[in-house]
């Protein structure tokens, strides 16, 4: 038996007994997913067991080194853990910006003191991370803004307001992007690191047009924080930032895998002609046209993986973006228009859980294509950076 | 794509250069100045005989390579990025096919090394009118003794006129409009009382009509079981469709490239038009339907290559996206190039027109959006 067969038979063997049978179900709503952090509250015994075991293998962040709390597995025996899971049907132990966007970027910038710090306390799910990105006048152009750090001498100094900072209301600290040079754009930009019960730091909810209030708005008034907590040089933050929005880019459009065809709830909902088609023609038309792109969808994402590994061609995250995004928006439409007027409902008895789900799921889906860059910001970069068009 | 071999690189690679050298767009573009041509050169389908290309899906005791469809794939992607225009998907495709999962080992023995080695050609013929739908088959092959005799007209049949063999699609049990009672029949084009009438379609290629007046086979000629035929059509047409999809998507590819090309290079207003963002959204939509279509395209060929029992809906998936990408790039390759992408000069033109046919072939976008739409539940 090779060493990845036999690391394939433990991990199977672990996971068949460690992973609690409530734990291979199915995610249905958000309490389902684990964020961790001092504020989390488990939704059962069996989520905490869970993650208190996988911590202790290092396996909520299999691929990172040991000393930093990570499982310190080859890249293989990733591959082989997610597989066996996958399997299972586990869920994932613990959902979390630090290990997906800070965490790599720590490993790849922080000095030496920060990895130690922050690192094992991000993979025991123990600290809780928000992305202090987005300003009222820095969206879409992100370099814009505004939030400013002052050297104090033995401190930074923050002044300034992010805003659609996710799930700020609940994280324990920020990694966040701040200006400390006016003259430069990009270039006067740092990478701060803050505590969220820091003195001056303010955190409103916003109230969506879907009800969720997962995003928030963040005020700083002359934050206090340790200069120790710039992450990479000062004035160097974009470079940082850009390689964390690659980050989530692609943890956006991979995280998003196969997109479920209707087929089962129009028949349901619509009713079916003569034939057995699904009766109203307009609507089947539509239906079928977007089960179709959504089937070529998954497709690309398996071709695109396999790809990745073969060849040097850049793996046009924007492109994936803007498919899964027009693909899945039109989806959860289509959802909302089949269901009539049972897809209009916002709370309550008069309609079933099923239908409510799907019409805040429309709403909800109305961001998918300006979260993570819109699509317009999309078809910029793969203008440029894919098709080598000429500024504009 | 699962990553290609060594031998597959290498054959996609050839035929990527021989195409680039030997068939250009200019040679196609000369086939629109032959108003009586076969609608392909000879001397350039010999050569793609020559270099193996059309043995690829025989197997090797019948004179191919047996290299499987998804090679085949590579070979006609990269022919359709010039146009190249031969039968080699009527003939080493569909043809081939036919024999391959259907023939007898006589039937096999006297047909496939000809189209192996490309002196021989047969194309399908099984459209009847302007709408593909096979279930409405009428043309008639009544039984004669051990013989049959076969009655009725065929069009359009691709590359009809260079065909010395057509599997053709029978009639031989209930009324058109029923899916069964179709039987597949392998006719010499040479028989006595068919006749053949090339017809002129805007992409030069020049299809012909059969017209069946008591042709008279023996059962030699019974391809597969008699009356039920509509499976065997079923799978045969399957890939050639997904052979039609990777023309298209390598015709689509190139003329989305060309295109991009010009906005790097044509200036208007000072500027290079590629710096327009209205062009470069279009532009980068478009690579996202390619995107998708390519996915499809290459899902389809694997599904062959591995006996997928979703093979119709792939091969639909790839047929009708590869259609309705090829048309929509093909349309944004004369827009983006203004009044020149007008002229028969340009190539945009040959690949509006060639894209067009070839979208139509063996059922259009439409076609296949409605059979995914069945065979998916909706």
């Amino acid at each position: 038996m090779t060493d990845l067969e036999s690391f394939r038979s433990d991990t199977r063997a672990w996971l068949e007994a460690n992973c609690p049978p409530e734990m291979r179900e199915p995610i249905r709503s958000d309490a389902d997913m684990c964020w961790g952090g001092r504020n989390w509250t488990f939704q059962s015994d069996a989520q905490r067991l869970w993650l208190e075991r996988m911590v202790q293998r290092g396996w909520t962040t299999p691929h990172w080194p040991k000393d930093y709390g990570g499982g310190g597995l080859s890249p293989g025996e990733a591959k082989v853990l997610k597989e066996e899971m996958a399997r299972i049907g586990a869920r994932q132990p613990l959902y979390s910006f630090g290990i997906s966007m800070l965490g790599p970027a720590l490993l790849k910038f922080g000095s030496e003191e920060q990895k130690k710090r922050f690192l094992p306390e991000i993979a025991r799910g123990e600290i809780r991370w928000c992305q202090g990105y987005s300003e009222p006048g820095a969206g879409s152009d992100l370099a814009g803004l505004q939030t400013k750090a002052e050297d104090k001498g033995d401190h930074w100094l923050v002044n300034g307001q992010k805003i659609w900072t996710s799930g700020a209301d609940q994280a324990d600290w920020c990694f966040c992007l701040v200006r400390t040079d006016t003259s430069h754009k990009q270039r006067g930009i740092s990478f701060l690191l803050i505590d969220m019960k820091s003195t001056g730091v303010e955190v409103r909810p916003i109230v969506l047009i879907s009800g969720s209030t997962h995003f928030s708005e963040v005020f700083f008034t002359d934050v206090k924080v340790p200069k120790e907590n710039l992450v990479g040089e000062i004035n160097r933050g974009w470079t940082v930032a850009k390689r964390l929005l690659q980050f989530e880019r692609d943890s956006i459009s991979e995280s998003r895998g196969e997109i479920p065809s209707l087929a089962p709830l129009a028949r349901k909902h619509v009713g079916l002609d003569e034939k057995g088609r699904v009766a109203d023609p307009d609507l089947r038309t539509r239906l079928i046209r977007n089960g179709m792109r959504a089937s070529a969808y998954g497709l690309t994402l398996a071709r695109v993986a396999t790809e990745k590994n073969s060849s040097n061609e850049p793996p046009a995250v924007s492109v994936i973006k803007n498919l899964w995004s027009s693909i899945a928006q039109e989806r959860a439409e289509l959802l909302t228009e089949l269901l009539g007027a049972d897809g209009l409902g916002w709370s309550g008895e008069g309609y079933d859980k099923a239908s409510l789900d799907a019409t805040r799921a429309w709403l909800h889906s109305r961001a998918f294509s300006i979260y993570g860059g819109t699509y317009e910001i999309q078809n910029n970069v793969t203008a440029k950076r894919v098709l080598n068009l000429p500024e504009q | 794509m699962a990553a290609l071999t060594d031998e597959q690189q290498m054959l996609k690679d050839m035929a990527g250069d021989w195409s680039r050298q030997n068939a250009p767009v200019t040679a196609y573009r000369s086939l629109f100045d032959r108003a009586n041509g076969p609608g392909f050169d000879p001397n350039l389908y010999a050569e793609m005989g020559q270099m193996g290309w059309t043995g690829i899906i025989v197997p090797e005791e019948f004179g191919g390579s047996d290299f499987g469809y998804q090679s085949m794939g590579l070979v006609v992607e990269e022919l359709g990025r010039t146009l190249a225009a031969s039968p080699l998907i009527s003939s080493a495709l569909a043809a081939a096919s036919a024999l391959r999962l259907a023939g007898t080992q006589e039937q096999k023995a006297r047909w496939l090394p000809g189209i192996a080695d490309g002196s021989l050609i047969g194309t399908l013929a099984v459209d009847e009118g302007a709408q593909h739908a096979p279930e409405k088959t009428a043309l008639r092959a009544d039984r004669s003794g051990d013989r049959w005799i076969l009655e009725g007209m065929k069009k359009p049949v691709q590359d009809g006129m260079a065909a010395q063999l057509a599997v053709v699609a029978a009639r031989t049990a209930g009324t058109p409009g029923d899916d069964d009672g179709l039987t597949l029949f392998l006719v010499d084009t040479g028989a006595a009382g068919l006749e053949r009438q090339a017809i002129d379609q805007i992409d030069a290629r020049r299809p012909a009509i059969y017209t069946f007046n008591r042709v008279e086979v023996g059962p030699e000629a019974v391809l597969g079981e008699v009356d039920g035929g509509a499976d065997l059509l079923d799978a045969i047409l399957d890939r050639v469709r997904v052979g039609l999809s990777a023309e298209m998507l390598g015709a689509a590819t190139q003329a989305f490239e060309t295109t991009i090309d010009y906005l790097r290079t044509r200036t208007q207003f000072g500027k290079l038009i590629g710096s327009f963002q209205g062009l470069q959204h279009r532009a980068a939509d478009m690579l996202g339907e390619l995107m998708l279509a390519r996915s499809a395209v290459e899902a389809g060929f694997e599904a062959i290559d591995s006996d997928d029992p979703e093979l119709p809906k792939l091969a639909s998936l790839a047929k009708a996206l590869a259609g309705e990408t090829a048309r929509r790039v093909t349309n944004e390759m004369i827009q983006m190039h203004g009044g020149i992408g007008m002229t028969h000069e340009h190539d945009a033109g040959l690949y509006l027109k060639r894209v067009r046919v070839a979208e139509q072939c063996y059922g259009n976008s439409a076609y296949h959006r409605e059979r995914w739409g069945s065979l998916s539940g909706f």
